[in-house]
């Protein structure tokens, strides 16, 4: 019956949006129906095939790993395109010939700049913790994932998003809020995938066979329900047609302005933040083989993190039309964030103590660690950054995309690199990774790759504050915009440099995982994970 | 009175208050007498369970005792 029920569903939606891509008022919205519409018909085609086949039962007593090996897959094949991308703007920056003429409208460094964030925040950073909170939440709570296929769903579900919403950037479907750009249709569509991420990650932690729900499950949670909530109020608009990609905000003026910072800087802190801690509180003592630090501190930590997070948004808005206070208030909260983010930071850290060794002999074990660093680091410059004074030199410059990407490739990037070499050989029933010297490589690469762009941005970005403010004797203003251009290029060469590093340390890794399913002797059990040497 | 100062006296007060006192009271929680056991049992509970669900006989109430 629920087969009947769901081919019909499949075909209604292939004719729907046949109909919608025919009466389509934009090649975006055209090419977003086109891609639901073969989406749905594939599908259909395939479930057709499939009726009255007898169904396998699902084993309980075996986890839910199908889905999880999908999205290490998806992982690191988002990531690479997210940094070829990444890559490939930070040349365009350096060298503007490469907004090609012939491409104009399609792959200029405004229509490329959305896909290059959304691909690495929303492709790379979102499948990973997906992928990972589906590993993690099994384990920690001994049960099969919850709700069957809805966890397949929920993969090829967040996956469309992803095409829709890439497509619709470069054909120019764009509602112009940072980190929000997707427009109505997809905004409703990936509203349904969360609530059914949700709802199997909650089903889960409720049919648990562990009295305990342990920290990471927090965390993952805390991440969940808090985007849902942040997506549908900042997402709140009227489409101009049912057949068109354009759309009206409810919210207008500062209104608008505070509520998509309150969900821009919550996406950084729960996306970005508590997600990935999530990981780092499961991965870390895992690969460390020893249990967290101190579970007091951590649980001090989730608590201190959700009560102070949500209210630091108004921070990107200072000197503006925002209220005074309210922009206090928001600096304020950053400034308290420090406790909670360096409180986690050690407790990252000092899980490692009295295995200090093992950094000698594991390269993903230095992975975790450095990414622990980084993240204590950019939580250390975030709220500095967020202080007034420092906020006028500091806004509108290239420093805050030096400490944007100190956060996501050095503490985002790096324990999502640590999680899928921990997690790999784990799902494909391998001994070990293929090779632990490409992972020194990938680690160095992605280090040094790092370093350079953060550095090479701060110079700049100082610059280019100190520059836009100097005056003369008579308060004339002494530069004129584009000389902080020319003056900055040398330092974007050297991002665009770091950047490619980083790149090519995402190949050799998405090369090694590959290698380690492909070449690697199958193995019967695997209880603990030993670095080959 | 306006809405919005009804709003902004309620936040800057009460809410406030309950919120600092929900926090006070989750750190209180974290450091109650006993609870280092059921934490410590919590933070090792990841290294079980590793390629298997637990049977279904395990009931959660009895591996409190363990």
């Amino acid at each position: 019956m629920w087969d009947y029920f769901k081919l019909i569903a499949l075909a209604l939606i292939t004719l729907l949006a046949a109909i919608a891509a025919n009466y389509a008022r934009d090649p975006a919205y055209m090419v977003n129906a086109l891609t639901v519409m073969l989406a749905a018909g594939g599908v259909f085609l395939w479930s057709v095939r499939r009726v009255g086949e007898p169904k396998a039962a699902t084993p309980q007593n075996e986890y839910f790993d199908g889905v999880v090996r999908a999205g290490v897959i998806a992982t690191s094949l988002w990531g690479v395109v997210g940094f070829l991308v990444g890559v490939i703007i930070a040349f365009q920056l350096a060298f503007p010939v490469l907004n090609w003429e012939w491409a104009q409208g399609f792959t200029n460094f405004g229509r490329l700049r959305p896909l290059h964030t959304s691909a690495v925040i929303f492709a790379f950073g979102g499948n990973a913790l997906i992928a990972t909170s589906f590993y993690v939440v099994q384990r920690t709570s001994a049960a099969r994932l919850w709700g069957g296929n809805l966890g397949w769903f929920v993969f090829w579900g967040y996956q469309l998003f992803i095409v829709l919403a890439a497509t619709g950037y470069v054909l120019g479907a764009t509602q112009s809020k940072e980190y929000a750009e997707p427009e109505w249709y997809v905004d409703w569509w990936l509203t349904i995938v969360w609530l059914s991420y949700l709802a199997v990650f909650l089903g889960t932690i409720i049919k648990r066979r562990e009295p305990h729900i342990y920290v990471a499950n927090w965390f993952y949670l805390g991440f969940i329900i808090t985007v849902a909530m942040l997506h549908v109020f900042n997402n709140l608009s009227i489409p101009v047609s049912i057949f068109g990609s354009k759309s009206v905000q409810v919210f207008s003026g500062v209104q608008d302005a505070m509520v998509q910072w309150w969900y821009g800087h919550n996406a950084v802190g729960f996306f970005l933040t508590a997600g990935f801690l999530g990981m780092m509180y499961y991965f870390v003592p895992k690969q460390a083989e020893r249990p967290v630090y101190s579970y007091k501190l951590s649980i001090i930590h989730f608590w201190a993190l959700i009560f102070l997070y949500i209210w630091a948004g108004p921070h990107h808005l200072h000197y503006t039309a925002l209220p005074d206070w309210a922009a206090t208030l928001g600096m304020v909260f950053s400034i308290m964030l420090w406790m909670p983010s360096w409180g986690g930071m050690i407790n990252g850290l000092m899980t490692l103590s009295g295995a200090w060794d093992k950094l000698r002999t594991d390269p993903v074990i230095r992975m975790m660690v450095v990414s622990i660093g980084f993240y204590g680091m950019s939580t250390f410059e975030g709220p500095m950054m967020s202080i007034k004074a420092v906020n006028s030199l500091s806004h509108y410059t290239d420093w805050t995309i030096g400490h944007v990407h100190s956060g996501a490739l050095g503490w985002n990037g790096m324990i999502t690199f640590g999680a899928l070499y921990y997690m790999t050989p784990k799902l494909w029933n391998r001994a070990g990774l293929y090779s632990l010297k490409l992972v020194s490589w990938h680690f160095w690469l992605a280090t040094i790759g790092i370093v350079l762009y953060a550095s090479a941005m701060w110079v700049s970005g100082i610059m280019e504050g100190l520059m836009w403010r100097e005056v003369d004797s008579n308060g004339f203003l002494v530069n004129a915009f584009a000389d902080t251009v020319v003056a900055k290029h040398p330092m974007l060469v050297v991002r665009g440099i770091g950047g490619l590093m980083f790149l090519t340390g995402g190949i050799i890794m998405c090369y090694n995982l590959w290698m380690t399913v492909r070449a690697q002797p199958e193995q019967a059990s695997d209880n603990a994970f030993v670095p080959a040497e | 009175m306006e809405q919005y100062s009804i709003l902004r006296q309620f936040a800057d007060s009460w809410m406030l208050i309950v919120l600092t006192l929900v926090f006070v009271g989750v750190i209180v929680w974290v450091f109650r007498p006993g609870s280092r056991k059921s934490q410590d049992q919590t933070a090792k509970s990841i290294f079980q369970n590793e390629d298997k669900p637990a049977p279904e006989e395990s009931d959660p109430s009895k591996e409190d005792q363990k």
